[in-house]
């Protein structure tokens, strides 16, 4: 795809990230011990705190990656939304006012409260570090796919930017310069996704989306007994013709220019569809629809085929209320595009075609996650989508850089306080997902290519202006959060690895230094693992991350919290099984062997999700080793 | 900038009521996610079945767990601020 820059978004652009910079100039003058570098010197009130929590919580993978998601997938995505809040609701009632009680600055400092065993913090450390990663690859490659239509960037100079920015604010000023830019940015994204919402209401549902989205051609064709395939109209000549699996797809030339059509039937009828398609030649040039990148033949996509309103078909529907909008969806057939990829000779041809689809089928789970028997859902489909709501579930409340939010207030009244406010901005703003991503997926703006854009590219369709704003935010949404993480993990190699378990002697002024080359060194890394996956749907690595952490960081925080028979090696090798057996399933799983280049149903594992295993498992190692190991099992009370 | 004062050693007198209170809510809220993940898994046709006003399960369940979450939230805060308030005297 390629896009317009307009001088609005850049300066609109450069204007949030001097507010950003200029706020992590204005605290890192007040930031000199390390209290105020890891918890902001626990002094943020509780509202501020709360929005963000929003800000840390609904990262790119919440506003880039499930808009997109519920784009293409429908309700499939909008399951995302209801996993991530949920997860609050452990947070809030089970484990912000203990942990709270129990920690200094890290997650690490609370698990280890009862014990001071070195095996804690080694494996907490690690844990937390290997999570913060996990979380923080989408957010840089949400970055790199902003940058692309704001700025004319390429994809990796957008991830170099970000990561620059963001080690910058992090290594001035610590955690409350991050808050307060995590406070802005989430006050700002719920704001102008409501302001989003309505535009989409306002404009209802209409069949033209816009008067120049692109006209997709339909020619009759006659399929004959032998399966040859003859058009009706004979300018056009068959090039080629492809099946892959019970699809056809059919190249037909006409003025020296050739097109991929995907063969319908309906009824005895037959007739083609054009399709978009990707060329990747023998000596490596990709053409776009048969052309050149710069030609712009390349189209966004995205549309309603038909519209019913009270059982009467209609053009468009005028201004909705936010019920009658998806109502009218429901009702309702829409036009998706689905990818397949094949070779055709020495071409290798990724083709987005058409595909029809019922309101009421996008409207319930079903399209991502095959779940019903007649969609002929397996076994592991089912395993995968129970997994995945596990893990969002249990996720939330083992996030590093959500966690460490629970130290930057004065008192657990302000920690529990500061919670509420994020579950009613977050739920808010997860209601609004639903209608962001339905809108993107009705009104011809969606980019085949990245998923990720659906939101932004939705905004610039309302104008320029909005665009620029809304991409500006989630720009600033992607500092926000990487600038948290980077804090979480720098907290874990100084604060936890070198300065509790190292034991290295510091002064006060020595341990911050060590703060800020540590988020240095893990700012470089998050660049270069940004431009390597670059292309994944932002959400799906975010549930990656959060299954890592439910199966890593969880048990140890419950158990710790709610069962005394718990022991330090316990938590220690419970952490170190879910580690291992989280990010090995993962890495075994059908989606990282399409990374690979392989193909993904030969993956070892026939899971994506690997919360439905790692969890449990990591539960039964911290019962059994706590139970193996009691006589070490110092008691201290920590009720209180 | 909205700063507060820092309490660091805190003594509550309300903690163990207040587990027990989430522990409480959690298990409700626990149950009803599991509802609707069971559906999905096990009876997905049922989640297009259209329940009022025009709109079908899925949406009504799932927009009732988001807003379910943020009502409970409030009774617990609210709750709890009592508790401490209470037992937090002296």
């Amino acid at each position: 795809m390629i896009y317009e820059v307009s001088n609005l978004a850049v300066i609109i652009f450069l204007f949030i990230v001097g507010l950003v910079l200029g706020l992590s100039f204005y605290f890192a003058r007040k930031t000199k011990s390390a209290a105020s570098y890891y918890a902001a010197g626990g002094k943020i009130h509780w509202a501020v705190n709360g929005i963000a929590f929003a800000g840390d919580y609904l990262s790119a993978a919440s506003f880039l990656g499930i808009c997109g998601m519920i784009a293409y997938s429908g309700y499939d995505g909008f399951l995302y939304s209801i996993g991530y809040l949920a997860g609050w609701v452990v947070a809030l009632f089970l484990v912000a006012e203990p942990l709270r009680r129990l920690g200094k600055y890290t997650f690490t400092d609370a698990l280890d409260s009862r014990f001071n065993a070195k095996s804690i913090k080694l494996a907490a450390s690690i844990s937390t570090l290997i999570v913060s990663v996990f979380y923080l690859i989408p957010q840089m490659v949400g970055a790199g796919d902003l940058v692309v239509p704001l700025l004319g960037l390429p994809h990796w100079m957008g991830v170099v930017i970000v990561g620059s920015i963001v080690i910058f604010i992090v290594a001035t000023a610590g955690m409350t310069s991050t808050t307060y830019v995590q406070f802005i940015k989430g006050a700002l994204l719920v704001v102008f996704s409501t302001i989003l919402t309505f535009y989409i209401l306002k404009n209802g549902l209409n069949l033209n989306p816009s008067n120049d989205y692109h006209q997709f051609n339909k020619i009759g064709a006659v399929v004959e007994p032998d399966n040859t395939i003859k058009v009706s109209d004979s300018t056009y000549v068959i090039a080629s013709t492809q099946l892959v699996g019970n699809l056809t797809f059919v190249k037909l030339e006409k003025d020296g220019t050739g097109i991929w059509y995907k063969l319908g039937t309906n009824g005895d009828e037959a007739f083609l569809e054009e399709a978009q398609f990707i060329t990747v030649t023998a000596d490596g040039e990709k053409l776009y629809n048969g052309a050149p990148k710069s030609e712009r033949k390349f189209y966004q996509v995205g549309h309603l085929s038909k519209i019913i309103v009270d059982g009467v078909e209609v053009d468009k529907t005028g201004p909705v209320g936010p019920f009658e909008f998806i109502q009218a969806i429901e009702k309702s057939e829409i036009v998706r595009f689905t990818k397949k990829a094949f070779n055709d000779g020495d071409d290798k041809v990724t083709v987005y075609f058409q595909t029809k689809t019922l309101g009421k089928d996008i409207m319930k789970p079903g399209l991502l996650y095959k779940l019903s028997k007649a969609s002929g859902a397996t076994f592991w489909n089912r395993l995968n989508f129970l997994s995945l709501m596990l893990a969002l579930f249990l996720g939330t409340s083992a996030l590093p850089h959500i966690l460490i939010r629970y130290y930057t207030v004065p008192s657990q009244r302000a920690a529990r306080k500061s919670t509420i406010v994020a579950i009613s901005a977050i739920g808010f703003f997860y209601i609004l997902t639903l209608y962001m991503g339905l809108g993107a997926m009705i009104n011809g703006v969606l980019d085949v290519e990245s998923s990720n854009m659906s939101a932004p590219l939705l905004a610039k369709y309302f104008g320029v202006g909005i665009f620029s704003i809304i991409s500006a935010i989630a720009f600033a949404t992607v500092l926000g959060t990487v600038s948290g993480l980077i804090v979480a993990s720098s907290g874990a190699i100084a604060h936890d690895f070198i300065d509790n378990y190292l034991k290295v002697e510091m002064t006060d002024n020595e341990k911050v230094k060590a703060g800020k080359i540590s988020a240095i060194c893990v700012g470089v890394v998050a660049i270069i693992l940004g431009i390597l996956f670059k292309g994944m749907n932002v959400s799906f690595l975010v549930g990656l991350a959060f299954a890592v952490a439910a199966s890593a960081n969880l048990p140890a925080i419950l158990f710790l919290l709610f069962w005394k028979k718990t022991t330090a090696r316990g938590i220690a090798w419970s952490i170190i099984v879910g580690i291992v057996t989280s990010i090995g399933i993962i890495l075994f799983s059908p989606t990282m062997w399409e990374r690979y280049g392989l193909i993904p149903k030969d993956a070892p594992i026939p899971l994506d999700n690997p919360g439905i295993i790692s969890i449990p498992l990591s539960v039964i190692t911290l019962v059994v080793v706590s139970l193996l190991t009691q006589k070490y099992n110092a008691t201290k009370d920590f009720s209180k | 900038m909205l700063h507060e004062s820092t309490v660091m050693k805190e003594t509550d007198n309300a903690a163990e009521r207040k587990a027990k209170l989430g522990v409480k809510l959690f298990f409700i809220y626990t149950i009803i996610y599991t509802g609707f993940v069971l559906i999905g898994l096990f009876k997905p046709e049922l989640m297009g079945l259209e329940l009022m006003a025009g709109q079908n399960i899925a949406i009504i369940y799932g927009f009732g767990l988001i807003v379910l979450a943020i009502v409970m939230g409030f009774i617990y805060n609210y709750a709890c601020t009592r508790l401490e308030n209470k037992l937090n005297k002296n």
